[in-house]
């Protein structure tokens, strides 16, 4: 089973949020190995406002497509264009250098810890 | 209910395979990653475990009579060693499955159904052959299908296969079949598949079929072999322009509708030169002289986003109510780049070349009509 990094928080859809200013997120490596090999990112364009708990863009591999719920709520300031050139970086570093979205966040929205991230993977 | 287990199962989970549920089955979706198992196909050569399938015997001296009238195809008339793809329709038409038969004799024939219409054509074929000196027998449990698919199929199966066999198993055709050794197991080796490429697909005993895989696996990692699964198939198969039944057919589509009308033999005969009859053929006779509601199309998406089953097609991106069909299966190729998908749609809509948009989750995205398959394997 995949153990979660403990320096950040998840949502239930499978995001995970790590806080600063501006705070960046992407999609856990439990999403991204459900869906496959990722070939196309579609992200919220820079400047755009985005609301915790709503769809603000999505990830299609060749199996299927899921939407990105945003985490937070802000000001987008920076998209990872290397993961939008290269979608298989999502995939392969799923913490790191595939990380999605930049924000100014004005609100957070539900988020858990990576032990009840952990808990609810493995219920 | 518990899922039925492949005889494979054991090596799937040891190869780390991402196992789900299909068609009542635990099969793999994929090993390590759909886009590279793919590309394989493509490029080198993948191994596919279709155990999943359904494998029905009929035997008798009217087997082929049996089957004349219990299918759509001309059964009767195919030369033993040969195989057909064909349908099973029900009395108004109907899809009820598409199936591969091979006659593994004069009196013998295989009849390989889908795994989630397994149980619905076993029920059919057993009353519609009941008029003849015919027997069905379900063979599911006890067989294992293997598939090696791919440019560079045919090294890998011959190198396993017994001396005395090779020349055979090498100048087999496409759609054809025969019996062989192969890793020293008993197997029916035929020219078949569902990937587009060149390749094999082997019938063992189950019990054998661990040996075969690993036989057939260490054989092929020379030649760039993988193991491939279910996401890898779909995707390859979309490409080759190939219905799955569930998308492009279903217990509402005439075998015309989905452009595969070939398959319909309204001019068989018996022995007496009369036409012969067949369930599903008034239908099938009236269908095949009226105007089509509907017309099976390749779409290629000129945008990023993917159609995807069940998705409405619009007339253009400004007339998002004017809906003109379905998307039965869409994806974005692997191979070509780009998205691509078939539906149903308006004839008036479907001549290669019109523009049409797809509802892509509230979202309009352009697509073009093409021709089918999207993907034709280069010549070798």
């Amino acid at each position: 089973m995949s153990t979660f990094p403990d320096d950040r928080q998840y949502t239930v859809e499978h995001e995970w949020l790590a806080e600063g200013d501006p705070a960046t997120f992407g999609i856990t490596d439990t999403a991204s190995e459900a869906l496959g090999d990722i070939v196309y990112l579609e992200l919220p364009t820079v400047g755009s406002e985005i609301v915790a708990g709503t769809v603000c863009g999505e990830i299609e591999s060749t199996k299927s497509v899921s939407e990105l719920f945003s985490p937070v709520s802000g000001t987008v300031v920076q998209v990872n264009q290397a993961a939008i050139d290269d979608p298989a970086l999502v995939n392969s570093d799923p913490y790191g250098d595939g990380w999605l979205v930049r924000v100014t966040v004005t609100e957070t929205g539900a988020l858990i810890s990576a032990a009840e991230y952990q808990a609810q993977n493995a219920g | 209910m518990a899922e039925i287990l492949s005889p494979l199962d054991a090596v799937h989970v040891a190869l780390g395979a991402v196992m789900v549920p299909f068609a009542g089955w635990s099969m793999p979706l994929r090993y390590t990653s759909d886009l590279a198992e793919h590309v394989a196909v493509r490029a080198a050569a993948g191994i596919f475990d279709l155990s999943h399938m359904g494998e029905i015997r009929v035997t008798g001296a009217q087997a082929g009579a049996a089957l004349d009238y219990a299918l759509v195809g001309n059964l009767s008339a195919l030369a033993v060693g040969r195989a057909r793809y064909t349908m099973i329709c029900a009395p108004d038409g109907g899809v009820v499955d598409d199936l591969v038969v091979y006659r593994t004799a004069d009196d013998e024939y295989l009849v390989v159904a889908n795994a989630s219409n397994h149980d619905v054509v076993l029920a059919e074929l057993g009353p519609r052959c009941a008029g003849f000196d015919a027997a069905v027998t379900d063979e599911s449990a006890q067989t294992a299908l293997i598939a090696v698919q791919g440019p560079r199929a045919q090294e890998i199966v011959t190198s396993v296969v017994a001396p005395q066999d090779v020349t055979a198993v090498a100048e087999l055709k496409y759609y054809t079949g025969l019996p062989a050794t192969v890793a020293g197991i008993p197997a029916l080796v035929a020219r078949t598949g569902y990937t587009g490429e060149d390749g094999y697909e082997l019938f063992v005993p189950a019990e054998s079929a661990p040996a075969l895989w690993a036989a057939l696996t260490a054989a092929g990692e020379p030649f760039g072999l993988v193991p491939a699964g279910l996401s890898a198939r779909d995707s390859l198969r979309l490409e080759a322009g190939m219905p799955l039944y569930g998308n492009e057919l279903d217990r509402t589509t005439t075998p015309y509708d989905a452009g595969l009308g070939r398959v319909v033999k309204l001019d068989k005969t018996d022995a007496d030169g009369a036409p012969l009859d067949f369930v599903g053929r008034g239908p099938l006779d009236a269908r095949k002289h009226s105007e089509p509601s509907r017309v099976l199309v390749g779409l290629e998406g000129l945008g990023r986003r993917a159609a995807r089953h069940g998705y409405a097609v619009l007339r253009s991106a400004e007339a998002a109510d004017a809906v003109v069909g379905h998307i039965t299966s869409g994806a974005p190729s692997p191979t070509l780049g780009h998205p691509i998908a078939m539906a149903y749609v308006t004839p008036e809509v479907s001549a290669v070349g019109t523009e049409l948009a797809v509802d892509v989750r509230g979202r309009a995205e352009p697509v073009r009509v093409v021709a089918l398959p999207f993907y034709r394997r280069p010549a070798r």
